[in-house]
Parts: structure tokens; sequence; C-alpha cells
């Protein structure tokens, strides 16, 4: 019988290395295509059809390879999380890639000289209110261009970003006589590249900000351009040095170039193509997410415990003050950060593995020590007064918690069975404009409500 | 008989929750069930159904293991407590779209109604 049918399983085989060819179907998808392809053929076989007829005919019934591939793909985004290059529609993608790097890195010049003007022309206040207006918008500029971002969100787009430039502009901030820079400036010129960057998140969408896929897609982005931000930046920081040391051997000063000229415009260009980078070569980049979380989860919970400990043992909680107060905002912005990293990166589908516990232990215990210190500082703070470095991470912390909170118990669920995966996800997407919210509040309530000081 | 694209979308996901009710099936058996179901009149391209069932998968509705079964893998499917809930919810949808439907139809096939409104 097998020698009857050994050009049918010739056949089976070259159509399943094809499907296989494919980025968004796994050999687990194959395999299930391939039982399907196999019943149709038996069956169509037991109808009187030959081997070739049969086998013709199960393939066409399967449908076009292309449309059922890009339906595995928008099912699961995570595998190859843009939408735009999924399935090759345009045959000319690589000239397309090279066409994008032409407009990003002419956009990352345009960026590169508005800091050079912002420096050339503003002091160290204006510069920290806009350096981010002097960036982001080229960026954002470059995916409403890919994007094809309709009229009218470009417009809601500037028109906040404009709103917010001239408000924070125009505060009236004054320094206290001891320190001379206002302490509501420096929270505003914390806030705002947060509230910018989801901004640009709308623009990153396509303007479909809603929508939850495009909200993970971003989230995705943020966590790989921080990774290859940091690798570049990492790279360029060796290269700056060999620089120094090279001219300082033939004795040129090099240090009015490097800070006058090459930092304004090496460092929004490394961001520029490190954007791009994230963009075209994100299959190299899903190898890396699940790597570098499964190295730092496990350390981040072992500093976590010690934390904890050293807090409920020897810890002299009286002499707290809002220093621990951001650190505790710095420990919950790091679980956060590798839960959601982690969560971009995962299979959706896969049942909840020992990773998944040590998440959840990493979550109960950041938990913890963000309660053992606010409950030693809410005491003082009350007694102290609120200030408005204290308010500020007072509320990121409370906001964070939420946040952690809400991933901590779906991710129990899920653990338990009583919930998917899905919605641990959705949580994390859906709470995202509450960071926009809370970043929006600091950077437009809090100096008039602090008196600008 | 042809019927179009977004009809047989619609219908989709009602269609495999409800016969997976019945009891667990692999993705072949599911379309061979809806082919039974109607006579062959509705046909699926046999491939879209797997992203579909992924996204049931997902949403909670239906839970999926693999089978060796006579040395080849299998994927089966079953219906869960919230997938039963959903299909519920899906039922009374469509019996709303069904019985307007139905009493356009029967104004449809009395023109005496027709030219009353004239």
């Amino acid at each position: 019988m097998s020698e009857v049918h050994a050009g049918l399983e010739e056949q089976i085989d070259r159509w399943r290395t094809w499907v296989l060819r494919r980025p968004a179907i796994t050999p687990d998808d194959a395999a299930e295509l391939e039982d399907n392809l196999r019943g149709r053929v038996d069956d169509l076989r037991a109808g009187g059809l030959d081997d070739d007829e049969a086998f013709l005919v199960a393939v066409r019934r399967m449908g076009n390879l292309d449309d059922v591939s890009r339906e595995f793909a928008r099912e699961h985004s995570e595998r190859l999380w843009k939408q735009l290059v999924l399935v090759p529609d345009v045959p000319s993608d690589a000239a397309r890639r090279w066409r994008d790097l032409g407009v990003l890195i002419a956009l990352a010049l345009c960026a590169g000289g508005a800091v050079k003007a912002l420096l050339a022309f503003g002091d160290d206040e204006g510069f920290a209110l806009n350096v981010g207006f002097a960036v982001l918008p080229f960026l954002a500029a470059y995916f409403a261009w890919s994007r094809r971002l309709p009229g009218r969100v470009v417009g809601a787009l500037v028109g906040l970003a404009a709103v917010l430039a001239v408000t924070v502009n125009l505060y009236p901030f004054v320094g206290s006589p001891d320190d001379d820079v206002a302490t509501t400036l420096v929270l505003v010129a914390v806030h705002l590249p947060v509230l910018l960057w989801l901004l640009l998140g709308v623009a990153y969408a396509g303007g479909l900000w809603r929508d939850h896929a495009r909200r993970m897609d971003f989230v995705r982005f943020t966590g790989e351009l921080v990774v290859y931000f940091a690798l570049i930046a990492m790279g360029g920081g060796v290269l700056v040095a060999l620089l120094f040391a090279t001219f300082g051997v033939v004795d040129v000063d090099v240090q009015p170039f490097v800070s006058g000229w090459l930092m304004p415009f090496a460092v929004p260009g490394a961001f520029f193509v490190t954007a791009w980078l994230v963009e075209a070569k994100q299959a190299v980049v899903e190898n890396i997410a699940p790597v570098l979380t499964r190295v730092f989860t496990p350390l981040t919970l072992l500093l976590l415990v010690a934390v904890l400990v050293a807090l409920l043992t020897g810890g002299q909680l009286d002499a707290v003050d809002r220093t621990l107060l951001i650190l505790m905002d710095a420990i919950l912005l790091l679980v956060l950060g590798l839960l959601l990293y982690s969560i971009s990166a995962r299979d959706p589908l896969a049942p909840g593995t020992a990773f998944d516990w040590l998440q959840l232990a990493l979550v109960v215990t950041a938990f913890a020590v963000n309660v053992v210190a606010l409950v030693a500082m809410v005491t003082r703070i009350a007694d102290a007064g609120w200030t408005a470095n204290k308010t500020a991470a007072l509320g990121l912390d409370a906001v964070l918690l939420v946040h952690l909170v809400g991933t901590g118990w779906l991710l129990w669920r899920f653990l338990r069975k009583g919930g998917t995966f899905d919605a641990v996800e959705r949580w994390q997407t859906r709470y995202l404009p509450v960071y926009a919210a809370w970043a929006a509040v600091v950077v437009l309530v809090f100096p008039p409500a602090f008196a600008f000081a | 008989m042809h019927i179009e694209k977004d009809l047989v979308a619609a219908a989709a996901t009602p269609l495999v929750l409800g016969i997976l009710a019945d009891g667990d099936l692999h993705g072949y058996a599911i379309l061979k069930r809806v082919g039974e179901l109607s006579d062959g009149r509705l046909q699926w391209t046999d491939g879209m159904l797997y992203p579909l069932l992924h996204r049931l998968e997902r949403n909670g509705w239906v839970s999926a293991r693999w089978d060796a079964e006579s040395g080849r893998k299998r994927k089966h499917y079953t219906l869960t407590a919230t997938g039963r809930e959903a299909l519920a919810d899906r039922q009374a949808q469509w019996d709303v779209v069904a019985d307007a439907l139905r009493q356009v139809w029967s104004n449809l096939q009395s023109p005496g109604t027709t030219e009353a409104w004239a």
C-alpha cells in the first residue's frame, strides 16, 4: 500500500515544505493543516479519484496559501508583529526597506538640526522642556508617512503636541533660592516625554489606537527599541572613547566637536536608526526578548526578596524620604517592564509554565516590597506635608501598583485555569491610557497646583 | 449555490461552537460536519478554519489537545464553559436576526401587502 502511494507522500512532503516557508505558520499549524489535507485526500480517493486528482482537489480546497497565511498572521500577531510585512504583497520588499531607511535618515538629520538649534538658542531649562518636541515629531512624521495616517488624526496629534509645547513653555516656573531649578519644571521634563511617547503610539498604530493588537505592537516596539538603543549606545560610547584617546595622543582637543556637533546629531540619529531596525528586523529581535526576560526575571526576583528582607528586618524605616519613594517607583517600573516585555513576546495559546509562576512570584514580591515601604511612608508624608516631588512619586506608585495588582490577579487566574492569557494581555493594553492621563496631570496640573515652584 | 463571503464569515463562529457542543472533534471533522449540516452548500476554504479555531482558543471558548491516533498527530478541540456561554449569546443574536428576516420574507411572499401600501 505504501509502495503505491509513494508519489502522493512525496507530493505531501513538498507541500509541507512549501507551507512551512510562510513565517506566520508554525510546524504545529502545518501539522494541523496536513492532517486536514490527508483527511480530504482519503475521502476523495474513497470517492473514486486517483492520487494525483485527490491531492490537487484537496490542495485547492485548502485555499490560497497567501490568504491562509495572512489569516494566521492576523490571529498570531506576536509571531510576526508588524502587519505591514506579514505577507510580501509588494514584491520589492527589500527596496521599500531601503527607501524607508533613507527617509528615516533624512528625518534624523532634521531632528539633529532641531536639537542643535535648541542647544544654541535655549538655556538648560528650555532644552530639558523641549528636547522631546525636537525629536519625537520627526519619528511621528515617519510613522504618519509609512502608515498613511488619516489627515484628521495628524491634525489631532499636531494640535495636542502644540498645546503641550505652548503650555509648558508659557508656564512661569520659579526656582527656589537654594536650588535654582523649579521642582515642577523637573517633573514636567521627566513626564512630558512619556506623554509624547504615548501620542507617538497613536501614529505608530496608524490612528487605530483603540485596537488591542496595535497597542500590543507598540508595546513590543517600545521594548525592542530600548534594548536595541542600549546596544547601539554602548557601541557608540566605545567609539567616542577611542576618538578621545586617539586625538589625545596627537594633542588635538575634540571636546568642542563632540559636544557641539557629534552628540546632537548622533544621539537622535542612533534613536532613529534603532527605530528602523526594530521595524525592519523584528524576526531577529523576537529571539532576544524571551532570552532577556528569562535571564532577568529570576535575578530581579532575588533582588526583590533581598530588599524585602532588608526592609522587614534591619531597615530604619522612619528615615525614609522621597528617595525611597522614587526607588519604589523604579522597582515597580522594572518589574512591569519585564512583565510587559515577556508578555508581548509570549504565545498566548501556550499553557502555563514554571516561568509564568516565576513571574507571578515576581509580581507578589514587588507588591509586598511596595506595601511595606508605603505603609512606612504614608504617615510621615502626611506629617511633613505634600511637596510636588512626593505627590508625583506617590501618584506614580499608585498607578503602577494598580497595574501590577491587576496583572498579578489575571496571571493567577490564568495559571489556575480560571482565565485566559488573552485577558492578561488585554489588561496591559487597556491600562496604557492611564499612564498618558497621569503624565498629562503632572505636566499640565502640577505646575499651577504647586505655584510653579 | 454561492453564499456570500461575509455571510459565511459571520456564521462561522456560532457554527463551529455549536458543532463542538455535541462533542470533541478535530479540524477536518468539523469541516465535514459543516458539509453534512448544509448538504454541501456551505463551503469553507479548509485552511481558514484553523486561524478561526485558534482565535476561539485564545478567547478561551475552546481548548485544544494534541493526540496521536494511528501514528498521526491530531489536534482535538473541546468547547469550554465560557464557550458554551458565548454560544448561547450568539444563538440569542442569531434568533433576533432570523426572526426579523422571517418577517421580511413573509412580507415579500404576499404581494397583497405591497399593493396595500401603494
